[in-house]
C-alpha cells in the first residue's frame, strides 16, 4: 500500500543516468481503497501525458492517500520536506484537498487540481499558486440543471449524498434550474440501498430525476431504480456513469443523460491521440479521471517550457495562459484560476460489448463557475 | 403519506432485515460458540460477492454464481480458520480485533489483485428481474420479494439446524460449556471449523445475494459488518433466534425511520429544517434502538451470558 514509485519519464532517456531530473512533481492520489480506480485513472492519463511528450526533466514521486485526509497531509508534508517536491497535484476528493492545498500554497508550493475543486477554493479561498484544471465543484451539477430546465422537465425529483459535494451538488443544479421541485433528499455517504429513497420518488409524483451518487453509490441506485418499475428519465453528473463503473451497472444506465466536460469522442486532434494512446497503454477506455490528470500533465509541460518553476510570478503566467491542446477543445481560465468550458450532455450507449457515452448536445456553454466574484486576484 | 408508500417501505424494512439476518447469524454463531470477534467477517461477504460476479459472468447461471459464493466463502472461512484464527481462541479480544483486522486488510487487496480495482457486473437473472404487482397495488421488484422468502427460508433451515440434528446440538452445548463438550469426546476443532464454515458460507450467499442489487467492488463488506454487530448485540450474542428477531427490528427501524422522522418534524418545523433534521435523527435511530434495548436488557433481547 505504500509503494513508492519513481518514475522518470521517457524510455530512452532513462538510459542516460546521469540526466537530472529539472523539476519534481508529487502526485497524491487514491491507489487502494473503495475509490481506487479513480486514482488509478488521474494516474495513468497524467503519465502517459508525460510519456508522449518524452520528457525526460520531469520526475514524478506517486503516493497513495487512501482516501483519507490524514494521510495526505503526511505525504503531503513528506513530499514537500523531504523530496523537495516543485509542484503537488493528483487529488481526487474535495475533502482531503481541503487538508492539503490551503496548507501547500501557503509553503510557496503550486498546486494543480486532476479533479477536487471545492467553492471554498474558488472564492475568498483562492490563491494565485492553485490551479483548477478540471472544473469547479459545481459546474456539472449546474449544466444538468440548465438540461433539466430546457428539456422542459417541470418537477424532477433530486438526491446527493450527505456531504459538503453532496451539498453542492443540489445547490448547483438549483443555481440554474429554479422551478418546481418534487422532492429533495439527502442520503447517507456510502449508502448501498436505495429502497427508500426510490419508494419515495414513485410516491412523489415527480417527473424526472436528478441523482448525484459518484462510484459504486451510483451503481446501487441505477440497478435499484431499474429494477423498480419507476421509470422517470434520470439526469445526473458524469461521475456516475464514468468508464471505470458503467461495465458494472449494464443495462440499467442506457439511455441515461448525464453532464460532463469531456467525453471520448470530443472531436478535435489532442482527444483522438489521447483516446488511442490510452488504450493501446492500458488496454481499456479512458474515463473522465484519466482525460483530467492527461489535461493536467500537458497545462505543467506548456508551462515549464515558457517559464522556470522557481521563477514563481513567470509560471503562474505561463500556467494561466493556458496554452496546451487541451483534450476538451477551447480551454482557459478564468480570473479565479478555474476552468472556462463548454460542459455536455452525454448518453450512455452500447457500442459493441462496452458501455460508453455519446455527447447528444451542449448544457453550457464557455462556463466559469459561481465565485469568481468572491475570489479577489 | 400514502399506504402504498408504507407498505412498499415495510416490504424494504423485512427485506433489509433477512439479508442483515444472513450476515449476523454467522457472526453470533462464531462469537457464541467460539467466542471470537470476527472483524474479517465482512471479507467473507466481499469474498461471495467476487465469487458470484466471476461466475456468473463465465456461466451466465445465478443459481451456478450463488453456489460458488456460498462454496468460496465457506472454503475461504474454513481455511482462514485453519491457519489463523485457530491460534486465537485463547487470546483475548484485543488480539482477536488486531488479528482479523490485518485479514481484512490481505482479503481487501488481494481482492484487488485478483480481479482489479474496478467494480464488477453482476446483476439479477432474468426470471427475477423487474417488478411484479402485489395484492393491494403495491409494486415491488421480483428480486427483492424474492430475497425476503429465500431469507426466511434459510432461518428455518437454520433453527431446524440448530434444533433437530446432532450437530446443532454439538453447537449448542458448545455455547453452553466448551471445556465439558471437549471433555465429553467431542472434536471440539472440528466443531469449530465447522461452525466457522457455516457462518462464513452465510456471510458469502448474502454478499452475492445482495450484490447483484448492490456493487460489487471491493471494501463492500465492511458497512454491512458495523450493522450486523448491532444486530447481534440487540438479539443477545450467541443466539440464532435473537438474530432474526434484531434483524428485521434494526431493518424496519432504519427504513421506517427514514421516512416518518422527517414527515414527523415536518408537525413543529419548517419543512426544509425538518427534513435536514429528521434524516439526521432517522441515521441514528438503530443506534438509539441499539442504546435503548441494553438499557432495557443488559445482554440483549435473547441473550444468556450474564
Amino acid at each position: 500500500m505504500k509503494s513508492k514509485t519513481l518514475l522518470a519519464a521517457a524510455g530512452l532517456a532513462a538510459l542516460a543516468a546521469s540526466a537530472q531530473a529539472e523539476v519534481k512533481v508529487g502526485m497524491i492520489t487514491t491507489l487502494s481503497g473503495g475509490g481506487a480506480s479513480l486514482g488509478i485513472d488521474t494516474r495513468d492519463g497524467f503519465m502517459l501525458a508525460i510519456e508522449q511528450a518524452g520528457r525526460d526533466d520531469v520526475e514524478v514521486i506517486i503516493e497513495d492517500d487512501q482516501r483519507k485526509p490524514d494521510v495526505a497531509v503526511q505525504l503531503a508534508d513528506k513530499m514537500i520536506q523531504s523530496d523537495k517536491v516543485d509542484l503537488l497535484t493528483g487529488i481526487v476528493w474535495s475533502n482531503l484537498a481541503m487538508a492539503v492545498v490551503p496548507a501547500a500554497t501557503a509553503q510557496g508550493l503550486f498546486y494543480l487540481s486532476t479533479n477536487a475543486a471545492p467553492a471554498q477554493l474558488a472564492g475568498k479561498g483562492c490563491n494565485p499558486k492553485y490551479f483548477s484544471v478540471s472544473y469547479q465543484n459545481d459546474n456539472l451539477h449546474e449544466a444538468a440543471g440548465a438540461y433539466t430546465k430546457s428539456t422542459g422537465y417541470a418537477k424532477p425529483f433530486i438526491l446527493a449524498p450527505n456531504y459538503p459535494a453532496g451539498h453542492d451538488s443540489l445547490n448547483g443544479f438549483k443555481r440554474f434550474y429554479d422551478g418546481e421541485l418534487a422532492g429533495e433528499i439527502y442520503t447517507e455517504l456510502g449508502q448501498t440501498d436505495y429502497a427508500a429513497e426510490i419508494a419515495q420518488i414513485r410516491a412523489s409524483g415527480a417527473d424526472s430525476v436528478f441523482f448525484f451518487l459518484p462510484g459504486g453509490m451510483g451503481i446501487s441506485f441505477l440497478k435499484q431504480y431499474a429494477e423498480s418499475g419507476v421509470d422517470l428519465p434520470l439526469v445526473g453528473p458524469a461521475f456516475s456513469f464514468d468508464q471505470g463503473i458503467l461495465q458494472a451497472v449494464g443495462e440499467a444506465a442506457l439511455g441515461v443523460k448525464n453532464t460532463s466536460q469531456w467525453s471520448k469522442d470530443i472531436d478535435n486532434e489532442a482527444n483522438a491521440a489521447f483516446v488511442a494512446g490510452f488504450e493501446e497503454k492500458y488496454d481499456r477506455l479512458p474515463s473522465l479521471y484519466a482525460a483530467q490528470g492527461y489535461d493536467t500533465a500537458n497545462l505543467l509541460l506548456s508551462a515549464l517550457d515558457k517559464a522556470d518553476i522557481a521563477d514563481a510570478d513567470a509560471f503562474r503566467a505561463a500556467l494561466a495562459e493556458a496554452d496546451f491542446a487541451s483534450v476538451r477543445g477551447d480551454f482557459s481560465f478564468a480570473a479565479n484560476q478555474h476552468p472556462v468550458q463548454d460542459i455536455y450532455v452525454r448518453e450512455v450507449i452500447k457500442e459493441g460489448e462496452i458501455f460508453t457515452n455519446k455527447i447528444v448536445g451542449t448544457a453550457l456553454e464557455d462556463r466559469a463557475n459561481a465565485y469568481v466574484e468572491d475570489c479577489s486576484m | 403519506m400514502s399506504a402504498l408508500l408504507i407498505a412498499e417501505q415495510v416490504l424494504n424494512g423485512l427485506q433489509f432485515g433477512v439479508m442483515l439476518f444472513l450476515m449476523a447469524a454467522g457472526l453470533t454463531l462464531i462469537f457464541g460458540v467460539m467466542g471470537l470477534i470476527n472483524l474479517a467477517h465482512g471479507s467473507l461477504y466481499m469474498i461471495g460477492a467476487f465469487a458470484a460476479a466471476a461466475v456468473a459472468g463465465a456461466t451466465g447461471s445465478f443459481l451456478l454464481a450463488l453456489l460458488a459464493a456460498l462454496v468460496a466463502a465457506a472454503l475461504a472461512g474454513a481455511l482462514v480458520e485453519l491457519a489463523i484464527i485457530r491460534r486465537l481462541y485463547n487470546k483475548d479480544h484485543l488480539d482477536q480485533v488486531l488479528a482479523t483486522f490485518a485479514l481484512i486488510l490481505i482479503f481487501s487487496e488481494g481482492t484487488r489483485w485478483l480481479f482489479g480495482s474496478f467494480p464488477l457486473y453482476l446483476d439479477t437473472p432474468d426470471w427475477l428481474s423487474g417488478p411484479v404487482r402485489l395484492p393491494g397495488g403495491v409494486l415491488y421488484p421480483a428480486y427483492r420479494l424474492a430475497l425476503i422468502v429465500f431469507g426466511f427460508a434459510v432461518a428455518a433451515g437454520l433453527w431446524l439446524l440448530i434444533t433437530r440434528t446432532r450437530l446443532g446440538i454439538k453447537i449448542r452445548a458448545g455455547e453452553n460449556d466448551r471445556e465439558m463438550i471437549a471433555a465429553l469426546g467431542v472434536d471440539i476443532t472440528r466443531l469449530y471449523t465447522l461452525v466457522f464454515a457455516l457462518g462464513a458460507g452465510l456471510a458469502g450467499l448474502a454478499g452475492a445475494l445482495v450484490g447483484a442489487i448492490q456493487s460489487v467492488q471491493v471494501g463492500m463488506g465492511e458497512p454491512v459488518l458495523i450493522l450486523a454487530f448491532v444486530v447481534i448485540v440487540i438479539g443477545g450474542i450467541g443466539s440464532i433466534g435473537g438474530a432474526l428477531v434484531a434483524a428485521l427490528l434494526v431493518g424496519l427501524t432504519d427504513t421506517l425511520g427514514g421516512i416518518f422522522l422527517p414527515e414527523a418534524f415536518k408537525l413543529f418545523m419548517d419543512p426544509a429544517k425538518a427534513t435536514t433534521v429528521g434524516s439526521a435523527f432517522a441515521s441514528m435511530a438503530i443506534y438509539i434502538l441499539m442504546a435503548a434495548v441494553l438499557v432495557w436488557r443488559p445482554t440483549g433481547l435473547f441473550g444468556a451470558r450474564g
